[in-house]
């Protein structure tokens, strides 16, 4: 999933301020799962800057609603109606339903409520990791399942680097070297033999590199 | 009415102040005693939340509690929700209540879908 984590009060209270009639839009999506961004977050968040405002003498109106996923169009069409009575729209969804509220609805100023963190797993309720960076060329299958753009803070692809030590990354003590594990991992699965396959070189054109990236289905569009 | 204290959201906690209330006690079973298992832990954990958030809004994070007792603690009870009173009428009125007295303003209503 898309985590996140929600932005301090007091900076979303300054973002907020010039407005006094406001949209609280949650998502159905990620940021659900992940306790950052749905309709139990709208709550809270609208009850929050109320209760703010009025005790600063500066009440504010807030219609409060919340998408089954602010990244699809047939969802966001859903707010047409309402979008434009209201001054701005705060958004507490991952940075791409905030932007696509934005293209949508060119008029109205959209607000982030969430800083959008990472594709990542839960580990337990209320923390969660990272696990794929979306690197475009996926070797998985060659590294026991754990993955060495993500899992390696240098993004290494041909084993682990000084900085490895007990199993643990040099970049600081609570982090397993990503190599170690999946070396451990190939070892325990009687695949060793994958760690000479890897491919010379990554091919990271499928990645950022070449700037925001669009995928086109010629079969389904 | 609720059936256990760990289907108290945290939004409900902060209507209570929407609506007026100048403090909110929670009170739950006994831990360890959860019907639920752990329904008040949960609300524990909920209480926290807002008591923090009231505390960052300048709402006054004292004014929010949460008391654990079990069923047959009647005059426990009694003296917790006192001892609660005491504490609140001690702070005052919320700002929030301080501000419509002196506006004479009603509560703002949330926008109905």
């Amino acid at each position: 999933m898309i985590t996140g984590t929600p932005k301090p009060i007091e900076e979303i209270l300054e973002m907020v301020e010039p407005y006094d009639n406001i949209i609280v839009a949650g998502c159905h999506g990620c940021v659900t799962v992940c306790r950052v961004g749905g309709q139990k977050e709208v709550e809270v968040l609208s009850s929050t800057l109320r209760l703010a405002r009025e005790a600063a003498d500066s009440s504010i109106t807030i219609k409060e609603l919340s998408l089954e996923r602010q990244c699809d169009p047939e969802y966001v069409e859903s707010m047409r109606p309402v979008v434009e009575d209201y001054q701005a729209v705060l958004s507490i969804a991952c940075g791409a339903g905030i932007q696509f509220l934005a293209e949508k609805f060119p008029k109205t100023p959209l607000l982030p409520g969430i800083n959008t963190g990472f594709l990542g797993v839960t580990e337990r309720q209320g923390e969660w990791s990272e696990r794929c960076q979306g690197c475009g060329d996926c070797v998985l299958h060659l590294t026991g399942g754990i993955c060495p753009v993500t899992r390696c803070a240098k993004q290494l692809f041909h084993g682990p680097c000084g900085g490895s030590t007990g199993g643990i990354c040099e970049v600081d003590k609570d982090t397993l070297c990503g190599w170690q594990l999946i070396i451990d991992r190939l070892k325990a699965l009687d695949q060793m033999d994958n760690y000479g396959k890897l491919k010379p070189y990554k091919g990271w054109s499928a990645s950022r590199d070449g700037g925001p990236r669009r995928i086109i289905r010629e079969d389904m569009v | 009415m609720l059936p256990c204290t760990g289907r108290i959201e945290e939004s409900l906690l902060l209507k209570a102040f929407e609506n007026g209330a100048d403090g909110v006690m929670v009170i739950g079973c006994l831990e360890g005693d959860c019907h639920y298992v752990s329904g008040n832990i949960r609300a524990r954990a909920r209480v926290k939340r807002v008591y923090d958030i009231l505390e960052t809004i300048n709402i006054g994070a004292e004014r929010i509690r949460m008391y654990n007792l079990s069923a047959g603690e009647g005059a426990k009870f009694a003296g917790y929700a006192n001892e609660f009173v005491d504490q609140i009428e001690q702070l005052g009125p919320s700002p929030i209540n301080e501000r419509r007295s002196a506006d004479s303003k009603p509560a703002p209503q949330e926008e109905k879908t």
